[in-house]
């Protein structure tokens, strides 16, 4: 049998209501591994509040908040609050939020929760749209895509603007531990979750969720197209932990055009337009190895 | 004139582009997306000469057409439930600046637990404040009365905030052969909206700025108060005007149907009219004095309409997808206090009625008659009840 650090424990239990090659659904079973049964979550609007179930199930075995759309980092803050107040020093508190719950209309309780330094995990999966509502841009959407809100037909009216960096954001609080990571790679997703834990304070994670549904692509392909945004660096792999980059570089590396081959929502972009992006990505990734040399404790 | 298959949302969207919408700030949410989706659109292919501001939450939506209006340009948004209540601060503040932003709002219940089906209780909670407010029952009346309320709204002796709402579901997704009127038409209706006083760089002026106690605070309320009861004759003498253009009307804030001779009323804001209309067909062709009364417009308040009515009917049930912890159903309080100063007042029960989406049956609406004439027999048996309530299984 391979060894793998991912714990066998499950707390999400499979009688949810994801799509079939769901990668969110995939994230949450990983970071709740990652955490285990210590752990309070809240849950904004988003997919994910709709996934556990229908009243009275609930697929996830640990005690969710579900709240309001814009407050999963604020409703996590309280959580701890009580905590704190209550003497309970061992739980996990998780706020789990979609990438339109954490970089539009969370951002505020989100930038609150961490310039405050609440001891709070902050798992953003990012699917890269409004999923829940039926695939509306956010500010995640990255450039080039389709979405209904940048509908494509014989306008061309395509998402024109780059993607929001939440990781740089965090950065820019100072806080103690942000990362990305992505679901096709399990193993470094649940370090990174572990270590999460392992730090008081505020810590935040962005994991790359491929949504089938919204992407238009194959269900069955969802592990294979995160692995292609990692390997084309649209989606860097990497931490800052008090303002120290670490960049993994992927072992091969394709081209951005490879990866958006596998999904319908940039398939009206021609190669030009794809020729462009490329350029940004590379510019891209050599910015953030140059913030890794800059950043390397002497 | 074209018709089209159409539902609420779709009626919507065309309200705001023949309306000639200049900028438009929504943010998605269900059930309202496809207005947001369908306006999109319509200002990518260029149909629609507008600014859409794709903004990142209702709060900025609202905030953003505010803004637009004061900088003199016609605006539109839509949203439902949470995204209205998440606007509550700057509804107040449409008003206040006196920017006519026209929303469409679809009812929908409001959180916790999710529940994204019809329920009024979100609109009903911007009760005060100051805008118009309007609920529809028909996909063509929702399009027509999103361009009405901008004539309304925009007349430079009311310049108040109005929305439309659409009953989630029924309204929203249901589709129905709709007329669209021309764009000629439309132009003919409703001319530019040039506000005289707007953020101007030729004549530079503060807007919301301070006031203090001994002041203006309080006048610059009361003009508010006068205007919203102006905008009670404007409804209807904008409403004759559309009639005269399309054929069209909706029977003015209070949409009464068979109850010139009737003992009986039920009271109803929304789609559920439809269905009443249905039983009071039914329940006339076995004799039987029934009639029933829309509340098409609740802000302004149709005091007198329902005065009118009260004189003549001897029982009133008023029925609320919505209702108010520690007092009652919305629509019951208004309707009651409205009566209230009349010498005979008939009696008036509240029956809270679909919250969370259930279905407003037949059935339920017989049941409801049939009380309203146990009442008129007997007197009143209580004045609220929560109609098809299932009780939790026991064991
Ligand atoms: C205040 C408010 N506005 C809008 C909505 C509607 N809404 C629910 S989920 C959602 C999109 C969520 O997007 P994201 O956070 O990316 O999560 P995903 O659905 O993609 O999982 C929207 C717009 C809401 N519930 N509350
Ligand atoms: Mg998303």
């Amino acid at each position: 049998m391979v060894k793998t650090p991912v714990p066998a424990e499950e707390n999400v239990a499979p009688g949810h209501m994801g799509c079939p090659g769901c990668g969110a659904c995939l994230a949450l079973r990983l970071a709740l591994k990652a955490l285990g049964k210590r752990t309070i979550m809240t849950v904004p609007a988003c997919c994910w509040a709709v996934m556990p179930g229908v009243f009275p199930y609930c697929s996830i075995q640990i005690p969710v908040l579900f709240t309001a759309f814009e407050t999963a980092a604020a409703s996590a803050s309280g959580v701890r609050a009580a905590l704190d107040a209550k003497g309970q020093k061992d739980i996990n508190v998780l706020a789990w939020a979609g990438d339109g719950g954490t970089l539009d209309i969370g951002i505020q309780a989100l930038s609150g929760a961490v310039e405050r330094r609440d001891n709070i995990i902050y798992i953003c999966y990012d699917n890269e749209a409004y999923m829940n509502t039926g695939i509306q841009r956010s500010s995640s959407t990255p450039i080039g895509a389709w979405t209904t809100t940048t509908p494509v037909g014989q306008t061309r009216a395509w998402k024109s603007e780059p993607k929001k960096s939440g990781v740089e954001i965090m950065a820019a609080h100072r806080i103690p531990y942000t990362a990305t990571a992505c679901v096709s790679y399990p193993e470094d997703f649940v370090k990174k979750v572990q270590k999460a834990a392992s730090i008081v304070g505020p810590k935040y994670l962005q994991v790359l969720s491929p949504c089938p549904a919204g992407w238009k692509s194959d269900p069955e392909r969802s592990i294979q197209i995160g692995r292609l945004a990692v390997e084309s660096t649209v989606w860097p792999m990497y931490e800052v932990e008090d303002g120290v980059y670490t960049v993994r570089k992927p072992a091969k590396k394709v081209s951005v055009k490879d990866y958006f081959r596998t999904q319908g929502r940039f398939r009206h972009l021609g190669e030009k337009d794809i020729e462009e992006i490329q350029k940004t990505v590379d510019a891209e990734w050599e910015l953030l190895l140059k913030k890794e040399t800059m950043t390397a404790r002497k | 004139m074209a018709k089209k298959l159409i539902n609420g949302n779709y009626a919507a969207a065309f309200g705001a582009k023949l309306a000639r919408a200049e900028v438009i700030a929504a943010y998605p949410i269900t059930p309202q997306t496809a207005v947001v989706e369908q306006v999109a659109d319509f200002v990518a292919s260029g149909e629609m000469k507008a600014r859409y501001v794709c903004v990142e939450s209702e709060h900025s939506a609202m905030a953003a057409c505010i803004a637009a209006a004061s900088a003199g340009a016609r605006t539109f948004t839509a949203t439902s439930s949470q995204g209205l209540l998440l606007m509550h601060e700057l509804l107040h503040w449409a008003t206040g600046a006196r920017t006519p932003v026209v929303m469409v709002n679809v009812n929908r219940a409001v959180a916790p637990p999710w529940s994204v089906w019809a329920d009024q209780t979100d609109s009903i909670s911007q009760r005060d404040t100051g805008w118009m407010q309007f609920y529809s029952e028909s996909t063509q009346e929702e399009l027509d009365t999103v361009i009405m309320s901008y004539k309304v709204g925009e007349s430079p002796d009311i310049m108040l905030p109005s929305f439309t709402t659409e009953d989630a579901f029924f309204l929203s997704h249901t589709f129905e052969p709709v007329e669209i009127p021309s764009q000629e038409l439309v132009d003919g209706f409703l001319p530019p909206f040039r506000p005289e006083i707007r953020l101007d760089v030729e004549n530079p002026r503060g807007f919301g700025s301070l006031s203090m106690p001994h002041q203006w605070y309080m006048e610059l309320r009361y003009l508010i108060a006068e205007a919203m009861d102006r905008a009670r004759e404007r409804i209807l003498r904008v409403e004759q005007e559309w009639k005269e253009l399309t054929g069209r009307s909706y029977g003015g804030p209070l949409d009464e149907y068979r109850t010139e001779d009737a003992d009986v009323v039920l009271m109803n804001a929304g789609t559920a009219a439809s269905t009443i209309r249905e039983v009071v067909d039914n329940l006339r062709r076995e004799g039987k004095r029934v009639g029933l009364a829309r509340i098409r417009c609740f802000r302004p308040f149709p005091t007198e309409e329902i005065r009118a009515l009260g004189r003549r009917v001897h029982t009133i049930g008023v029925m609320d997808r919505c209702y108010t912890f520690g007092d009652g159903g919305p629509f019951f309080t208004e309707v009651k206090s409205a009566l209230y100063n009349l010498k005979d007042r008939p009696a008036v029960k509240n029956f809270v009625v679909g919250i969370g989406g259930r279905d407003i049956t037949m059935k339920t609406v017989g049941k409801l008659y049939d009380n309203l004439f146990r009442i008129k027999a007997g007197g009143l048996d209580s004045e609220k009840e929560w109609i098809d309530l299932k009780r939790p299984e026991v064991g």
